[in-house]
C-alpha cells in the first residue's frame, strides 16, 4: 500500500526502503523523538519529504491531491483538536470537512459505542475528561470511514482495560471491513497482541520489522 | 443659521495649552513618568497641524490632479508603514506585500466610488474634498487592517494545532482557517461598527463638528457624515476582506500543508 524509496525529511527521517501492506494492522514503535509521528505525517502529506519518494497504491504521493488523499488516509494526532460545542458538533465537523453526508443519527451513536464513550450526543465537550476527548476524536475518525487509519498513540490517555476494549473494537472492525491501520504506540502489549506487522523506528531509521512482510 | 466663524487669535489658541500644563502637573505630582511623551506629542501635534495647514492652503490654491494624487500616495505609504509598525507580531515579506496591496486596492476603489458616484465631485481631484475624505477612509482602513493582521497572525500561531487537526480530517485550507479568518474580520470591523452605533448620541464625529463650527448647516453636516461613515465602513470592510482572503493563503502551500515560516521576519 505505502512504499518508501530513499525518503529523507530534515534530520528526522531517513528511510531507504519500506513497504507497508494493505488491509493490515501495522504498529510503529520506538523511542520518543525517533520520528514516528513524522512518519505518519508523511503518509497523508501533512508534510513532504525533502528527498526520495513515497508511493500510495503505486502512485507517488506528490501526484495525488492532498485533500483527497487525507479523506482516504485520515490521521488522528496524539492530541486531537476538540472543537467548541457538543459531542454531536464534534462528530459532524469531521463529515463537513471531508464533505460527506450523515445517513442518520444512529451512525453517530454506533461510533460513540465503538469508541467506548457512553455519552449523549447533546452533551457539551467542556465536561469531558482528557481520555473521553481522545475517544471522541477516535469516534469522529471512525465516522469518516477512511481506507487507512493513521493513529498516533490513540490510547495514550486511557487506562489499560479501556485501551484493550477500544483497540480490540477498532481492530475487529477494520479487519471485518478490510481497512488498514498504521498505529504509533508506546505499548509493546498492544503492538504484539494486535498487529500483523511491527516496525521499529530509531533516529528516523527503520531498525527492525517483525511479522508478515 | 449664523455663519459667522469665530476666528481664533494666537493668544486664544495659546490658552488651550493650559490643559497640557494641568496634565503635566498631574503626572509630575503623581510620579507618573510620562512628561516627555506628553510634551513630545503636544509639540508634534502642533507642528504637524501647522505644516498640514500650510500644505493644504497651497494645494487648495493650486488645484492639480498630480498634486492630489501625490498627497494620496504619501498618505498610503504612511498608512502602510504605520500598519507594519503597529502590528504587534512578526510578519513575513509576503504578508507585507498583501497588506500593501489590500490597503491600496481597497481604499482607492472605495474612494473613487465615493468621490465619483456618491459626491459627484467635479473636478474629481478637487483637494478640498478629495484629501480629507481620503484621510478618513485610509485612516480607518489602516486601523481595521492592523487589528485584522494582529488577530490573524496570532490565532494562526496559537491555534496551529487546531488548523492542523482540521487538515488531517480532510478539510481544505479555507475550511481549516475559516473560524480564525472570521474572528480576524470581526476584530477588524467591530470598532467601525461600534463607532456607528454611538454616533450622534455618545459623541459628535470630528468631521461633522468641524463643519458645524465652520458655519455649515447641521443638516448638510449630517448628510456628509452619514455618507462618509458608510464610505468608511465600505472601505474598512473591503480592505480587510481583501487582506484576509489573500493573507490566510500565505499560511498554506500548494500541497495544503501549513507553512510555519510565515512569521519569521518583521
Amino acid at each position: 500500500m505505502f512504499r518508501f524509496q530513499n525518503v529523507m525529511y530534515k534530520d528526522i527521517i531517513n528511510i531507504k526502503s519500506l513497504t507497508i501492506p494493505s488491509h493490515k494492522i501495522v504498529c510503529i514503535t520506538g523511542e520518543s523523538g525517533g520520528g514516528k509521528t513524522t512518519l505518519l505525517k508523511l503518509l497523508n502529506k501533512m508534510i513532504s519529504p525533502d528527498s526520495g519518494e513515497i508511493f500510495y497504491l503505486d502512485v507517488p504521493l506528490e501526484e495525488l491531491d492532498s485533500i483527497n488523499l487525507r479523506r482516504k488516509v485520515i490521521m488522528l494526532p496524539q492530541n486531537p483538536a476538540i472543537y467548541n460545542g457538543s459531542i454531536k458538533d464534534n462528530l459532524l465537523i469531521g463529515l463537513r470537512f471531508s464533505e460527506k453526508t450523515l445517513e442518520n443519527d444512529d451512525c453517530l451513536l454506533t461510533v460513540l459505542q465503538s469508541a467506548w464513550l457512553s455519552k449523549s450526543l447533546d452533551e457539551s465537550v467542556d465536561n469531558l475528561s482528557g481520555g473521553e476527548k481522545q475517544r471522541l476524536a477516535l469516534a469522529r475518525v471512525l465516522l469518516l470511514d477512511p481506507d487507512v487509519f493513521l493513529l498516533d498513540e490513540p490510547s495514550a490517555s486511557l487506562d489499560e482495560e479501556t485501551e484493550r476494549i477500544i483497540i480490540e473494537n477498532l481492530v475487529t472492525q477494520c479487519k471485518k471491513n478490510s481497512k488498514s491501520i498504521i498505529m504509533v504506540t508506546h505499548s509493546n502489549k498492544v503492538a504484539t497482541t494486535y498487529s500483523d506487522m511491527i516496525i521499529r523506528i530509531d533516529k528516523g531509521r527503520v531498525v527492525n520489522k517483525e511479522g508478515m512482510l | 443659521m449664523n455663519t459667522n466663524v469665530i476666528e481664533l487669535q494666537i493668544w486664544q489658541l495659546a490658552t488651550a495649552y493650559i490643559f497640557i500644563l494641568i496634565l503635566l502637573a498631574f503626572v509630575k505630582i503623581r510620579g507618573i513618568k510620562r512628561e516627555k511623551e506628553i510634551l513630545i506629542s503636544s509639540v508634534r501635534m502642533t507642528l504637524q497641524l501647522v505644516l498640514t495647514g500650510y500644505i493644504l492652503m497651497y494645494l487648495f490654491d493650486n488645484e492639480s490632479w498630480i498634486l492630489t494624487l501625490l498627497v494620496l500616495t504619501v498618505m498610503e505609504i504612511f498608512a502602510i508603514n504605520n500598519i507594519y509598525r503597529r502590528v504587534n507580531v512578526k510578519i513575513s515579506k509576503q504578508l507585507k506585500k498583501i497588506i500593501a496591496f489590500s490597503m491600496v486596492t481597497g481604499t482607492v476603489t472605495c474612494l473613487l466610488y465615493f468621490i465619483i458616484m456618491v459626491i459627484g465631485l467635479k473636478p474629481w481631484y478637487s483637494p478640498r474634498y478629495f484629501i480629507p475624505i481620503s484621510g478618513m477612509l485610509i485612516g480607518n482602513s489602516m486601523t481595521g487592517i492592523s487589528l485584522g493582521v494582529s488577530r490573524l497572525v496570532n490565532d494562526m500561531n496559537t491555534q496551529k494545532h487546531l488548523v492542523e487537526s482540521s487538515l488531517m480530517l480532510g478539510a481544505t485550507p479555507n475550511m481549516a482557517s475559516k473560524e480564525i479568518v472570521d474572528n480576524a474580520f470581526d476584530s477588524a470591523i467591530l470598532p467601525t461598527i461600534n463607532s456607528m452605533v454611538g454616533m450622534g448620541i455618545v459623541f459628535l464625529p470630528g468631521m461633522m463638528t468641524g463643519q458645524i463650527l465652520s458655519g455649515v448647516s447641521p443638516v448638510t453636516a449630517i448628510e456628509y457624515q452619514i455618507a462618509i461613515m458608510l464610505g468608511i465602513l465600505g472601505s474598512v470592510a473591503f480592505t480587510v476582506i481583501l487582506f484576509l482572503q489573500l493573507g490566510c493563503k500565505t499560511f498554506f502551500n500548494k500541497k495544503a500543508q501549513m507553512v510555519f515560516e510565515i512569521t519569521e521576519s518583521k
